[in-house]
């Protein structure tokens, strides 16, 4: 066992002897045209059954939910209008004035021909309203939750940092659905869905939902990656909003990135999972965001609940303690 | 808003919290007429992604629920059962004996049915994590039933005059029968304790919020039902260490029930204040304390306390639903994930610690 907390190597902590790289993906939000080829393409490969009816949401382009048992590649649509906006921006703001860390390469001088103080710096065509739009993925955390919960092993640390489950391990308890601080991993129902009468009998043609009963989550596509092949979403991303990489490469190039942004005067621009000291050590899965991460779905300061467990064991104890002392004082002073 | 003529085959719009992005969560609860206009400068609010969960509920039914609650009364009952045991109380070692098979048999099976794949439960003990709460508590679990079974088969023996088909085993029972009752006594407080801890380590808002406190509601709550439980079975004369013990599990579930509540952060604790589980939890404690006044005031007489035994074994059932209730509805609620974690981020900022927050500027 490694540590629970704080920074670290995951890879190390799970005692691999010949450690690959940590490997991750950088997803730039700022650049995702929400064609949902990275969800389609994560199905396909991983033969992800239907999830759910094919229904309407009715939450902008988003008609899959969320992340879930067979789907491990969300993509989420967000529609704003300009208050909205200026707010992002402010909070955006409000982060650099904090003085965040600020590690790698600082934001490129800006030439000093371009008063960009003057600058519009309104994007085209965004000056009312704008799609945020941004594909979720499994964190692949440093201290995953998922992982240290589960009671069989079946999650475990890959060579690359990862965090896979083995579904012929698991044995479906679900410890691992409730310590993940993101909401990702889920137990495989048996799938059965309705669908609309009309497209009854091209249904049934599905083939049967594997793994029915078992925790399911992105793998980081380990079957591609013990290949040296980029993971499946990564790949059939058109506008590399999805980069994929050695993770440390992967988080400079996202603290480049907003850098750039940042000159740009897009001050709403920021990094999650970038911070090896939050409350999971840094996420595998680094995300550029433009407005706050809970606009998202994504959890504004998640800490995974493991690195609080001494402490759980140590108030258990003392719980133990007491209720054996309940006993004997009520036996010892029963005996009149 | 445009409007088309395919617009009525729109599926209807979710009810609440359509618009996102500025949404308002069910944080302020006002009169609730829905006619309110929207203030013009808006409060600070609570953002979320359509109103949908941010953390997953575990995927857990009442068996899990139920197991909360058999657990327990197996926990303390091996307890009485070694205390009878040692202070020679012949009926109360031999019903608590039995209580603790029965109800760590019946926790167990529950338990094995609520796994996604309940063929593969023996996978539990393919390996020891310590960080897995649910891996120790499996080996608690086993070891615990070890000894239960013992001593429990033992008494099933001396109850049908040693006509179990034992051959030359009747010895070694009877050998290891005190041994056994050790051994389960000592397991039984961590397999008291132990599902707060499961509770605790999760994501789940109001269970993860109610991690240092909820070990002890979880004793207290064993106590009093294993006591209730001895007090339903056992004649008056030879129950007064259950009738001790439940008096004293009512004292430590009601001041820690408290103490919890009120050292959780607020808005996780409202879950145990709403709906089903506050519901649950109201009359919790209420049966807590009705059991608890019985057996003090007029323990001595059968009929009392029996019924005051049954009003704690109700109180510690209604405790456990009523708090894995709250905990799975503060999962489906964003609400519960955000406020507490915007709330401590920003307590964070102000008190001057900006270098662990997950959302940076570069
Ligand atoms: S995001 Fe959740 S499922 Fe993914 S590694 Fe982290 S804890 Fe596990
Ligand atoms: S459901 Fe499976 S993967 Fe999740 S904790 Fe249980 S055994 Fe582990
Ligand atoms: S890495 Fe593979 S499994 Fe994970 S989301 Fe991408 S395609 Fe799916």
């Amino acid at each position: 066992m490694g540590q629970l907390s704080g920074p670290t190597d995951p890879t190390a902590d799970a005692h691999w002897e010949h450690s690959h790289p940590r490997k991750g993906f950088f997803t730039d939000t700022s650049i995702c045209i929400g064609c949902k080829a990275c969800e389609v393409a994560c199905k396909e490969w991983n033969h992800n059954p239907q999830d759910g009816n094919l229904e309407l949401l009715g939450s902008s382009y988003d008609n899959t939910g969320s992340l879930g048992a067979s789907t491990w590649r969300h993509v989420a649509f967000i529609e704003q209008g300009q208050e909205r906006i200026t707010e992002a921006r402010e909070t955006g703001r409000a982060l650099v004035n904090l003085g965040m860390p600020r590690i790698g390469p600082p934001a490129p001088a800006a030439p000093a021909a371009t008063d960009l103080a003057e600058a519009d710096t309104t994007p085209p065509d965004t000056a009312d309203f704008r799609w945020l739009i941004s594909s979720d993925v499994c964190k692949h955390c440093t201290h995953a939750g998922c992982l240290d919960v589960c009671p069989t092993g079946a999650l475990f640390r890959t060579e690359f940092g990862t965090v896979v489950v083995q579904d012929d391990v698991c044995n479906g308890c679900g410890t691992c659905v409730a310590g993940c601080p993101f909401g990702v991993i889920e137990r495989r129902s048996n799938g059965t869905v309705k669908v609309a009468t009309s497209r009854e009998e091209q249904h049934t043609e599905h083939p049967a939902v594997p793994n029915v009963g078992v925790a399911q989550k992105c793998t980081l596509c380990y079957d591609r990656l013990v290949a040296d092949e980029t993971p499946a979403c990564a790949k059939a991303c058109p506008t590399t909003s999805i980069k994929f990489g050695n993770h440390d490469d992967m988080v400079e190039t996202a603290r480049e990135r907003v850098a750039g942004l940042h000159a740009q005067g897009l001050t709403e621009a920021r990094l999650y999972g970038a911070n090896e000291l939050d409350g999971v050590g840094g996420t595998g899965s680094v995300f550029l965001l433009l407005d706050e991460p809970e606009v998202y779905g994504l959890p504004p300061d998640p800490r995974v609940p493991t690195a609080d467990l001494p402490r759980m064991y140590r108030r258990a104890g003392m719980a133990v303690a007491g209720m054996v002392a309940a006993a004997a004082v009520a036996f010892l002073k029963g005996r009149a | 808003m445009t409007t088309s003529e395919f617009d009525s085959f729109r599926p209807p719009e979710p009810a609440r919290r359509r618009r996102p992005g500025g949404k308002r969560g069910t944080g302020r609860r006002n009169s609730g007429d829905g006619s309110r206009e929207m203030p013009m400068v808006p409060e600070p609010e609570f953002t979320s992604y359509y109103g949908r969960p941010v953390v997953k509920p575990a995927p857990w039914g009442d068996d899990v629920a139920a197991y909360l609650f058999l657990g327990g009364v197996a926990a303390g009952s091996a307890l009485l059962g070694l205390g009878g045991q040692l202070t020679r109380r012949p009926i109360l070692r031999r019903n608590a004996r039995l209580s603790a098979l029965t109800a760590v048999s019946l926790g167990a099976v529950a338990l094995v049915k609520d796994l996604g794949r309940p063929e593969r439960f023996l996978n539990m003990l393919r390996t020891i994590k310590v960080t897995s709460p649910m891996s120790v508590g499996s080996w608690i679990l086993s070891a615990f039933s070890a000894g239960a079974a013992v001593s429990a088969v033992a008494e099933i023996d001396r109850m049908s005059g040693a006509r179990l088909p034992l051959g030359p085993l009747r010895t070694v029972l009877q050998a290891v029968e005190g041994p056994a009752g050790f051994e389960a006594a000592f397991f039984a407080g961590p397999l008291a304790a132990y599902t707060a801890v499961l509770l605790g380590d999760t994501a789940t808002p109001t269970w993860n919020a109610a991690h240092e406190e909820l070990p002890f509601v979880f004793v207290s709550s064993a106590a009093l039902a294993s006591a209730g439980l001895a007090m339903v079975t056992t004649p008056v004369h030879e129950a007064g260490p259950a009738r001790k013990l439940a008096v004293l599990g009512v004292a430590g579930d009601v001041i820690a029930m408290r103490v919890m509540e009120h050292r959780m952060d607020p808005v996780a604790a409202e879950p145990l204040h709403q709906g089903k589980a506050g519901a649950m939890l109201k009359w919790s404690e209420r049966l807590a304390a009705a059991g608890g006044l019985g057996t003090l005031l007029a323990g001595r007489n059968r009929a009392v306390a029996a019924a005051s035994g049954l009003a704690l074994l109700a109180a510690s059932a209604l405790t456990r639903f009523g708090v894995f209730e709250a905990g799975l509805a503060s999962a489906r609620d964003p609400r519960y994930t955000i406020e507490p974690q915007k709330n401590r981020l920003a307590a964070r900022r102000a008190a001057g610690i900006t270098g662990d927050s997950i959302t940076t500027a570069g």
